[in-house]
């Protein structure tokens, strides 16, 4: 009984693959790609990157006294954090499917 | 309420005001800790009641509860790998108080909690905590790895750390900014167009004829919302899973 339910699920599974209806799992279960999710998303990226680089500069300056300097070199950091989580954001993710 | 005088009042509806009379007002519970706590109970009485029949073949909300947990579930495997089945309490939890508290909030009269930045930001930061905890405790000092990539030349290390570390913290803002702006943009728009439905409604005769145009994209607006309500919950989760997954694996 089990290997009938077995031998057709392979079948089955074969005809599907054969007309394409089961779609490749690659971009299943992964984020919303279209282009304004693409577009909303790297604006928050970048955005919340300059938000946390402005404020560690902005924190040690207070505490060192050297403002402006490090709020300077910090915003420039955190625009460097935003397009790399930009660049994260294009580069496919290798998954957990592999291992 | 949302015309006073000629003014279009878009950001009333985000004001907090204490629930429950007397009791409420003296510990500060706000309407917003109410639909916290209505969508909280709403989803235990869902995952409870509806897995109370168990049976082989589903009634509507055992296959709901049960459509619930398989959704997550997947999307747990599939980004963490196996090592995330323990985390599955915790996004499954988030993701069905996210999605709840955006569905309530569509309701007329309902208060939606995941506009405000402070709740957004609360749950960001839980979640950065936990990531960072986990990989602490699983890899130790090879979690300071994690910000000077593999084969990057040593001296880059000063600009490339920083950077890491920056990119790194920005995720609970991101995380909670995302979710928060849409709830919130989203439920401007509906407010700005309802009031001019009632703004130019009352302009004559032609009014009410003109006034079925705001009326229609309010329509458009809501189904629109609903699909926010439930992409951003799903953002919010996935994006839980993708951290967990970094600091499970470490890359």
């Amino acid at each position: 009984m089990v290997e009938d339910r077995d031998s057709l699920n392979r079948r089955l599974k074969a005809a599907r693959d054969r007309q394409g209806l089961d779609k490749p799992q690659a971009g299943q279960g992964g984020l919303p790609t279209s282009a304004w999710g693409f577009g909303l998303r790297a604006g928050v990226e970048v955005f919340s990157a300059l938000v946390v680089g402005v404020g560690i500069g902005f924190a040690l300056d207070r505490w060192l006294g050297t403002w402006p300097w490090l709020f300077l070199l910090f915003f420039v950091m955190g625009a460097a954090a935003g397009v790399l989580n930009i660049y994260r954001l294009f580069t496919p993710r290798d998954g957990a499917r592999k291992d | 309420m949302a015309v006073e005088g000629k003014a279009i009042d878009a950001l009333g509806q985000f004001e907090l005001h204490s629930a429950l009379g007397a009791v409420g007002k003296s510990v500060g519970f706000t309407q917003s800790n109410l639909y916290m706590l209505i969508s909280a109970g709403l989803i235990i009485a869902m995952m409870v009641w509806g897995m109370r029949a168990r049976a082989v073949v589903p009634g509507r909300m055992q296959s709901l509860a049960e459509s619930a947990y398989s959704f997550i579930d997947d999307m747990v495997l599939a980004q963490i790998g196996q090592e995330g089945k323990r985390f599955f309490p915790f996004v499954f939890t988030l993701f069905m108080f996210i999605l709840f508290g955006n569905m309530l909030g569509l309701f007329p009269y309902a208060f939606t909690y995941t506009s405000h930045i402070t709740m957004t930001f609360t749950m960001a930061l839980i979640v950065f905590l936990l990531i960072t905890t986990v990989a602490i405790v699983l890899h130790g000092k090879k979690f300071l790895g994690y910000f000077l990539p593999e084969g990057a030349p040593m001296w880059l290390a000063p600009l490339i750390i920083p950077v890491e570390i920056v990119s790194y913290l920005s995720r609970p803002i991101s995380l909670s900014v995302r979710l928060f702006a849409n709830m919130m943009a989203g439920h401007v728009m509906l407010k700005v167009f309802a009031t001019f439905v009632v703004m130019v409604g009352a302009l004559g005769t032609v009014g009410p004829f003109v006034a079925v145009l705001p009326l229609a994209i309010n329509v458009a607006l809501i189904g629109f919302e609903i699909l926010v309500a439930f992409l951003q919950a799903y953002v919010f989760a996935i994006l839980t899973c993708i951290y967990l997954h970094d600091a499970v694996h470490l890359h």
